[in-house]
């Protein structure tokens, strides 16, 4: 379960003198479902065309199953992509398209209609054998796509942004359904999306990226609840970023105000960046709260309410709630230690770069 | 890889193939413009007589002079009908529709000769003596097609929505065109226009059967000469037309460029 | 303006085309099925077998055959390392391609003859580098070049247009699924390039099949294909019903030929402009 399977080392790319991998290394576990997160223009779509081998890292290499593939043309590698928007071939039927992959390998007749069955019946269109590919609807052609790379029996499938061009419930739907799949092949999922939600309904890791650079790699719940900077912690859902000074282990200044937390280790008097959620601030009586606000907008989102608290210097804070208070009512600020999370600002120019500009 | 940069290099060298095989007779010309000696193999030395020569051809001017009318007023004038068609037919059922097309492809897929002759039948039938204006009915009608399939096109792309569009915000069907549609379908309308004056600037078979006597163009002309000996000065318009093209077309690429990148 | 409104702008468009191509086309007919009395008669058609109609028009199916195949082999090599160059939206290859028609086609063809002449400029650099001379002036072999020389671009830019359609991912998922270069090209892109291939191929075999111009430049007067045949009858020998009789038979080709473009080009994707 542990070993990895693929191994980025160094790889560095750029287009017409653009940068957009510095230096990435990577290591994918085998039997793993593998998130690429990001912004567009991130990086993650060329990381994946470079595992594919549809591009070529101008600097390090590509270890697959032990061996070094850098140099090998995407027909030699034992991986295969489901692409976006599905680029499935238009003079083919489905049958066809989904026997592509075995007929270059000339396997005989008898098991490639075994395997194009098993293939529809495992994306749910047994039957669809004969069938136009121009008359499907987007969600039908993305289980064609998937079930033409499956029939070769990749080590790893490669996903770019597949859902990318499907409604919202559809896309829902999808994502059960790949996570079905990867369950019942047993192989491992490297998924390319810009979609959070995504990432963290499917995968077991999530990269998250940003211009060229890996900004955080951990499990969705590390990923959500720990982000490592702002830059993740603004992209992977909607939070509260704050300049506040650490006083002394455990124990923040936000606005002059001081909150209890759990982190320790970042000195004393330091200035750091604070991070809450807005699910996470608990809006009490005035004289209850640590610090004071006016709500001063009220939206209701179906889930909870979306409140904007004006605290006296400013700072509008974005509060997700079950319970409702009207525009215009004073209320206080309440946050568990726990829900506080703790970040040093970035100090270097290097490290401003790869901050909260998306 | 390996093995697309040879595949690369490969295909460099066999643009550059091609590019020699499309421009090496027209280099030869222009060489042969600045030749002069008479002889179409022997250099005799560099001259721009032929240049000097050519304005004072009266022969050659007056060819030049039809070919450039013709050339402009046919496209001028298939550029306005074809696109007015255009408009029209794009509102016609399926199968009028494709009947009007099929026919619209006929002079493009005919044979040029087939054209010529038809034409010239067609002419002697109704009565219309060969000459200027039977070079010109000719050139509208094999120029016709070309501006219908650039401006078909960009029509299907454009119309429905920003149309009915502008209609909405209380434009009048003919505002709402000229505001809105017509600058739309334009790039289309322009190159339809460019396709044609250039297909009619090279044309000769048709002209040929259609054009009677006492009139040339630059392409009757040559052939005429074909057997007596060209008159170098005919390389030279040749190549005053050819350099003014590429020159307008750089200058076009450049500004457009420029555009672009503001 | 409403819809049935509207459609009146096609009106004198297609007063046009019946006065100037329908009409005019249906002479020939008129003309290629009577004699000179104006009765009817299948003579003019069937002097296609007369022996020395039937001989050049067997010569010109050869040479467009040859010369069509010529600048298919040519043309798709081309077609492809443009495409891989990633112009932007083709305004540079139709550049390249149609800026030659400013240099006037008969004059091209004409340099042809002294590139090609037995004094001529190839000869030249052949004898400067002790090779062997190149006597093709005045033979088949020189109007099949002349023919490639002027028909490559009506070849080029009908597959360079379905290439460009074809996305960069259903190439590289043909790739991903296991092929190697020679798979990829004859399972997926040359199947997909059917509609620009058959347009190239009529828009060369067509002008080749009739063209006078370039037999008369490159041939000499010692090969007679067809089209010289027909022009003839209507400038020199002035037999109208003759060459509209033998106009018909070319014709069928041309019939043939459209026919073949409905079939595997049905959204004209080669042959837009």
């Amino acid at each position: 379960m542990s070993t990895s399977l693929i191994d980025l080392e160094h790889i560095s790319k750029s287009f017409d003198g653009e940068i957009v991998l510095d230096d990435l290394n990577l290591s994918i576990k085998e039997n793993s479902f593998v998130t690429l997160l990001g912004p567009s223009g991130c990086g993650k779509t060329t990381t994946l065309r470079i595992i594919g081998g549809f591009a070529q890292a101008d600097t390090g290499r590509v270890i697959f199953d032990g061996k070094d593939i850098s140099n090998l043309p995407p027909n030699k590698r034992n991986l295969n992509t489901v692409f976006q928007k599905y680029a499935l071939f238009p003079h083919m039927n489905i049958a066809e398209n989904i026997a592509f992959g075995l007929k270059i390998k000339n396997k005989s007749k008898a098991y490639i209609d075994d395997k194009i069955k098993y293939a529809l019946k495992l994306v749910n269109l047994s039957g669809y054998e004969n069938r136009n590919i121009n008359l499907l609807s987007g969600g039908q052609q993305q289980r064609i796509a998937i079930a033409r790379a499956i029939v070769n029996e990749p080590k790893v499938l490669l996903l770019d942004e597949p859902l990318g061009a499907l409604d919202l419930k559809l896309r829902q739907d999808m994502q059960y359904e790949l996570i079905r799949l990867k369950n019942e092949l047993g192989i491992t999922f490297v998924y390319v999306t810009h979609d959070q939600e995504e990432a963290l309904t499917m995968s077991d890791t999530i990269v998250v990226m940003n211009q060229g650079y890996i900004q955080q790699m951990g499990t969705p719940e590390q990923i959500y609840n720990e982000p490592e900077n702002a830059f993740v912690a603004d992209f992977i859902g909607e939070s509260n970023i704050i300049g506040g000074t650490m006083v002394q282990d455990k124990l923040v200044d936000i606005f002059g105000a001081k909150f209890a937390c759990v982190d320790v280790g970042f000195g004393t008097n330091k200035p750091v960046d604070v991070v809450i959620r807005p699910e996470d601030i608990d809006l009490v009586e005035p004289e209850k709260g640590t610090l004071v606000g006016r709500v001063t907008h009220l939206i209701f989102k179906g889930v909870h309410y979306e409140m904007e608290v004006t605290t006296p210097n400013g700072y509008e804070w974005l509060v997700h709630s079950t319970d409702m208070f009207p525009v215009g009512k004073e209320v206080g600020i309440s946050v568990d230690p726990f829900d506080i999370q703790i970040m040093n600002k970035p100090e270097s120019e290097d490290e401003e770069a790869v901050g909260v500009n998306e | 890889m390996i093995y697309s940069k040879i595949r690369k290099v490969l295909g460099d060298f066999y643009l550059v193939f091609i590019l020699i095989f499309l421009y090496a007779p027209i280099a030869t010309l222009m060489i042969l413009s600045f030749n002069a000696s008479k002889s179409r193999n022997r250099w005799g030395g560099f001259t721009f007589d032929w240049y000097g020569e050519l304005f004072k051809s009266a022969t050659i001017m007056s060819a030049f002079r039809n070919t450039l009318v013709i050339a402009f007023l046919s496209a001028l004038i298939a550029t306005i009908i074809g696109t007015v068609a255009a408009l029209g037919i794009n509102n016609m059922r399926k199968v009028p529709k494709t009947v009007v097309m099929a026919v619209n492809n006929i002079p493009m897929l005919n044979a040029d000769i087939v054209t010529g002759i038809s034409l010239m039948l067609g002419f002697i039938a109704f009565g219309i003596s060969l000459g200027f204006k039977t070079i010109l009915i000719s050139h509208i009608t094999f120029n016709i097609p070309y501006v219908i399939l650039s401006v078909m096109p960009k029509l299907k792309q454009t119309e429905r929505v920003t149309y009915e569009a502008a209609l909405d915000l209380g434009a009048t069907p003919v505002t709402a065109f000229f505001k809105v549609v017509f600058p739309d379908i334009f790039p289309g309308v322009i190159s339809g226009f460019l396709l044609a004056f250039t297909m009619s600037l090279d044309d000769f078979i048709i002209t040929h059967f259609t054009k009677g006597a006492g009139i040339n163009t630059i392409s009757t002309l040559v052939y005429s000469e074909v057997r007596r000996g060209i008159k170098p000065s005919l390389y030279a318009l040749s190549t005053i037309i050819f350099a003014t093209v590429l020159i307008l077309l750089i200058v076009s690429n450049i500004a457009q460029n420029k555009i672009k990148k503001k | 303006m409403n819809k049935d409104l509207r459609k009146v702008l096609a009106f004198p468009y297609i007063l046009w085309m019946i006065g100037f191509t329908i009409i005019p086309l249906s002479l020939i007919f008129i003309y290629g099925l009577t004699d000179r009395s104006g009765s009817f008669t299948a003579a003019n058609v069937l002097s296609i077998f007369a022996k020395d109609h039937f001989k050049a028009l067997v010569l010109s199916i050869i040479l467009s055959i040859v010369s069509t195949a010529i600048c298919l082999v040519m043309a798709f090599p081309l077609a492809l390392t443009l495409k891989s160059k990633k112009l932007n939206k083709g305004s540079l290859i139709v550049f390249i391609f149609i800026l030659p028609m400013w240099m006037n086609f008969l004059l091209r063809t004409l340099a042809w003859l002294s590139l090609l002449e037995k004094n001529g400029i190839i000869n030249t650099i052949l004898n400067f580098l002790h090779l062997p001379s190149l006597n093709i002036i005045n033979t088949p072999a020189a109007i099949i070049l002349g023919m490639v020389y002027n028909y490559l671009p009506f070849m080029v830019l009908p597959i360079y247009n379905v290439l460009e359609k074809i996305d960069d991912n259903t190439i590289n998922a043909a790739r991903d699924l296991g092929a190697n270069t020679m798979q990829t090209l004859t399972k997926v892109i040359i199947p997909l390039s059917i509609p620009g291939i058959v347009s190239g191929i009529t828009m060369v075999f067509v002008p080749a099949l009739t063209t006078f111009v370039i037999s008369n430049i490159l041939g000499g007067s010692k090969v007679l294909l067809i089209g010289n045949v027909i022009e003839q009858e209507f400038t020199k020998g002035s037999n109208w019903n003759l060459g509209s009789g033998l106009s018909l038979v070319m014709m069928i080709f041309i019939l043939i030929s459209m026919a073949f473009i409905a079939k595997y080009d049905k959204d004209g994707e080669g042959m837009s402009v």
